[in-house]
């Protein structure tokens, strides 16, 4: 016997969401999304949440699954069983509406904001614009993204700021930085290095372990980063930031962590290097401050051969 | 009351496609019950046809010729030789509309071959075209957003229809359960097919029957809705899809005895046969008891292609086989059924999508399809592969024109708005207030049992008549159903139980329209009457909704160049 135990919230009913448990034995081959069925179609009707395709395509059954986003119609409930239970949640950083249904308004409204078309003002040929099997490959992974809000879901950036466009859009986003029929290259990527954008991404990779297709965010993410960087735009905390890492390393194999915030905000930014004053003194306090001399490493020379190797 | 200048029911290819043709100057609403990415167009693998000649010489007389041919000469000729026309132009519109498609070593839109087509004429995205396709009509609408109004989540009950002229559409928000009005100068039904009424089918859970049986329900004759194409690769007990594209990226179909048998039903072209010939082979070896390991299915192998190949050109196959069977098709072949895939019926539209009510022509005015739900028709009685992202396309274009064209000139109409929306609470209360024992579950599983069984690849007579008489008994008991959950909010029960109400006036349709073909064309196949039968059934059926029972009439098919002549593969 197996136990679902399932998140429950029904606002016409009452205020507060709470747990309940259906047991069953896991029949033969059965997805979690057979699964959940199987609770609703016979055990309780009112059990809500969202579901078209069951082949793994249309993205509408992503759930929390044992404190993870995945696709329910793409796993066999077997083998997510941990101690003959299984857990189920809507999904995150997305507001619930019933049960495992979340509210997908703020998602969508950070895809549009993306200006997710092509932007090709030049007239288009009579037949197709040539494209070579490279250059479509540039674009194929992101392409993948079925929109299912897995990564978005538990992407640990959006936990704490919510202005954050997310992995999906910035996924759907590199899809047109890197499409060589787009003529907007530039003009993306310097609003994709704006507050929310590309530089606010923590590099967890997340999105990457959640992502139920090889759509995988982070590293579309970082594809926009390198455009961004090869196309000059350096005018934001986060391409400083990531400039000044580099250059820290490569010049004494170690981050020099006085000049990295400094450089990051920007030498002219007054209100910025303000700002960055009490997370000095807090830092005083709790004699976390690096050492004020930066020494490089013994084998620097090895590091600098690296950059050398690497053509930086 | 909501108004649109034309509201648009449904956002797959067909709806979206329509939507970017009418909102260049109309006001435009378009609704969905699921969101439009989560459409069922975009659960399409292999391809979409179009006579481009990327990789051979290619004409669009040739595309008409193998489309007639594959739909068994019962395709109304003038549809298809504008529709194969229109696909080269279709394409490259998709191509500079941003659509990725996967290109040939100098640039152009790649081609492989599909069944039933004599040229490599499948313009494919790997083995994602429709889901590629989709995307990128949906950022089309994002791109035009201020001019199109999408209403995800909401489900159509009704057309509102006066004399011969349509006015709008009854709808409901599924999140909060508010029962609208939406009226229009123009309603377009892109809603899709109704794959779902089979036990094994490839459809999603969304395609059931709600566009039809709206338009049935106003009086509309059904078409041709005896042609279910059933597809040849579903997954074994589940009847998800795996694409044609791996047969014609070079898959083995391989029974019990381990012998690749085609060569015994369509010797020319294999496993690339069209889709009715292949699923019949399959269906045959199965039930002389060659299936594999004496079960009720057979293999398909793609062993010999290669990792690479596989990665390259058929990924989502290969990871739909890891995920759901815990199979690699690189190691191990793949064990496939038959599975219910694409309707080739619907409702009767002329050559702009315009719906039309009879045998004559005489137009439902206001009101256009195009889609899986309409039927023009250019599929006749089997469709080949890709060429129903086609149809979705082209007609969602046409459609989608004649609409502008005629919500231009015309005016809104009157619309007693608490007549219609009483109506659909009352359907709502209806459903609310029994306190019957009847499991909706047992009845929809014993609808998709009755229909596999007795209305599937192999039809006859007395199984048809049982199976009509088991829907009649399910309608029945539908009536006595027990209901868990009477809220407003995000209602998803209530929504299945009225799906399963369409799905089960659906299944009556097709099987009563498959009695009365005593013939075998295409995808319908009569055990009992195994040879196609021209002089008497080279016509289309219409079915109507009668006083007690269905009233069935008859239209002539179009034939304009290519006559008759007997199917040979």
């Amino acid at each position: 016997m197996s136990k679902f135990k399932i998140k429950r919230y029904n606002p016409e009913k009452q205020a507060e969401a709470y747990f309940e448990e259906f047991d069953f034995e896991i029949p033969e081959g059965a997805t979690l999304l057979d699964c959940m069925n199987h609770i609703k179609w016979t055990m309780d009707g009112s059990f809500t949440f969202r579901m078209s395709c069951r082949s793994a395509i249309c993205g509408s059954c992503a759930v929390r699954v044992n404190g993870h986003a995945t696709l329910a119609c793409q796993k066999q409930a077997v083998d997510l069983l941990k101690k003959d239970e299984v857990v189920l949640e809507p999904l995150g950083n997305m507001k619930p509406m019933k049960d495992l249904a979340v509210d997908f308004t703020q998602f969508w409204d950070k895809v549009n904001k993306v200006n997710p078309y092509l932007k090709s003002p030049s007239t288009p040929p009579e037949k197709e614009r040539l494209q070579s099997p490279e250059e479509f490959k540039l674009i194929d992974d992101a392409s993948t993204c079925i929109m299912c809000g897995a990564c978005y879901s538990d992407c640990n950036v959006l936990e704490v700021d919510e202005n954050f466009l997310g992995p999906a859009a910035l996924a759907k986003a590199q899809r047109f930085v890197s499409d060589t029929r787009d003529e907007n290259t530039l003009e993306r990527v310097k609003n994709l290095s704006e507050y929310g954008g590309i530089w606010d991404c923590t590099h967890c990779a997340e999105c990457v372990e959640r992502c139920p297709k090889p759509a995988q965010p982070f590293y579309r993410i970082k594809e926009i980063m390198t455009v961004a960087l090869e196309k000059g735009v350096h005018d934001n905390v986060g391409a400083r930031h990531a400039l000044s890492f580099v250059d820290s390393v490569k010049h004494s194999g170690r981050l020099n962590e006085n000049k990295l915030p400094v450089e990051s905000m920007g030498f002219f930014n007054i209100k910025g290097l303000l700002e960055l004053v009490p997370v000095g003194l807090r830092m005083l306090l709790k004699r976390k401050v690096p050492p004020i001399f930066h020494k490089s490493i013994d084998d620097v020379q090895d590091v600098r051969r690296i950059f050398r190797k690497l053509n930086q | 009351m909501i108004k649109h200048d034309v509201v648009i029911v449904g956002s797959g290819l067909a709806g979206m496609r329509a939507a970017l043709e009418t909102c260049q100057g109309l006001n435009v609403g378009i609704l969905t019950k699921v969101y439009p990415t989560r459409s069922h167009s975009g659960a399409a693998q292999g391809g979409i046809a179009a006579s481009l000649g990327s990789t051979e010489p290619d004409s669009w007389e040739e595309h008409m010729y193998d489309t007639i041919k594959g739909g068994d000469f019962l395709s109304d000729q003038d549809a298809v030789e504008e529709y194969v026309k229109a696909a080269p132009g279709v394409i490259y519109d998709l191509e500079h509309k941003g659509c990725i498609f996967s290109r040939t070593p100098d640039g152009k839109i790649a081609q492989r071959a599909f069944g039933g087509h004599s040229k490599p004429r499948a313009c494919f995205a790997a083995d994602r075209t429709g889901h590629n396709i989709l995307h990128a009509l949906h950022e089309q609408l994002i791109k035009h957003s201020e001019r199109v109004k999408i209403y995800s989540e909401w489900f159509m009950h009704s057309l509102i229809i006066e004399g011969n002229r349509c006015h709008g559409v009854v709808v409901s928000d599924i999140q909060t359960g508010a029962v609208e009005v939406i009226q229009a100068k123009a309603v377009i039904f892109c809603t899709g097919g109704y794959g779902r009424v089979c036990k094994i089918t490839s459809n999603a859970f969304a395609s059931t029957a709600d566009g039809v049986m709206a338009a049935f329900h106003a009086g509309i004759p059904l078409e041709d809705a005896e042609f279910v194409q059933f597809h040849p690769s579903g997954l074994y007990r589940q009847g998800i899809l795996f694409s044609e594209a791996a047969r014609s990226e070079g898959g083995y179909l391989v029974n019990g005895k381990g012998e690749r048998f085609m060569d015994k039903y369509a010797p020319s072209r294999m496993e690339l046969a069209p889709r009715d010939i292949v699923a019949r082979a399959e269906q045959s070896e199965i039930d002389a008891g060659r299936g594999v390991n004496g079960e009720g299915y057979i293999n398909l192998d793609l062993r010999h292609l290669g990792a690479k190949r596989i990665n390259e050109r058929l990924p989502q196959i290969r990871q739909l086989g890891l995920d759901f069977i815990g199979v690699d098709c690189v190691d191990e072949p793949l064990p496939i059924q038959p599975t219910a895939h694409y309707s080739m019926g619907g409702i009767p539209t002329d050559k702009y999508g315009q719906v039309i009510i009879d045998a004559e022509g005489t137009p439902m005015e206001g009101f256009f399809a195009a889609g899986e739900c309409a039927c023009v028709s250019v599929h006749g009685a089997n469709r080949l592969g890709t060429n129903s992202l086609l149809e979705a396309v082209v007609f969602g274009t046409r459609s989608g024109k004649a609409a502008y064209e005629y919500a231009k000139n015309a005016s809104f109409g009157s619309i007693d708005e608490g007549r219609e929306k009483t109506r659909v609470l009352k359907v709502f209360e209806d459903i609310f207030q029994r306190d019957g024992s009847e499991s909706y579950n047992d009845i929809r599983n014993e609808m998709k049992e009755v229909m596999t069984t007795n209305c599937g690849v192999f039809r006859e007579e007395s199984k048809l008549k049982h199976c009509i008489e088991t829907l009649k008994n399910l309608q029945f008991r539908y009536k006595k159903g027990k209901v868990t959950d009477r809220g407003k909010l995000f209602n998803t029960e209530l929504y299945e139980i009225i799906e399963l109400g369409n799905m089960l006036e659906m299944a009556e349709i097709i099987s009563t329209a498959a009695l009365n073909r005593k013939e075998s064309r295409g995808g319908h196949f009569r055990s009992d009457h195994p040879k196609r039968d021209d002089e008497n059934f080279l016509k289309h059926t219409l079915v109507y909704p009668g006083k007690d029972e269905l009233d069935i009439k008859y239209k002539p098919v179009v034939i304009t160049k290519h006559q008759p002549t007997e199917r040979t593969y």
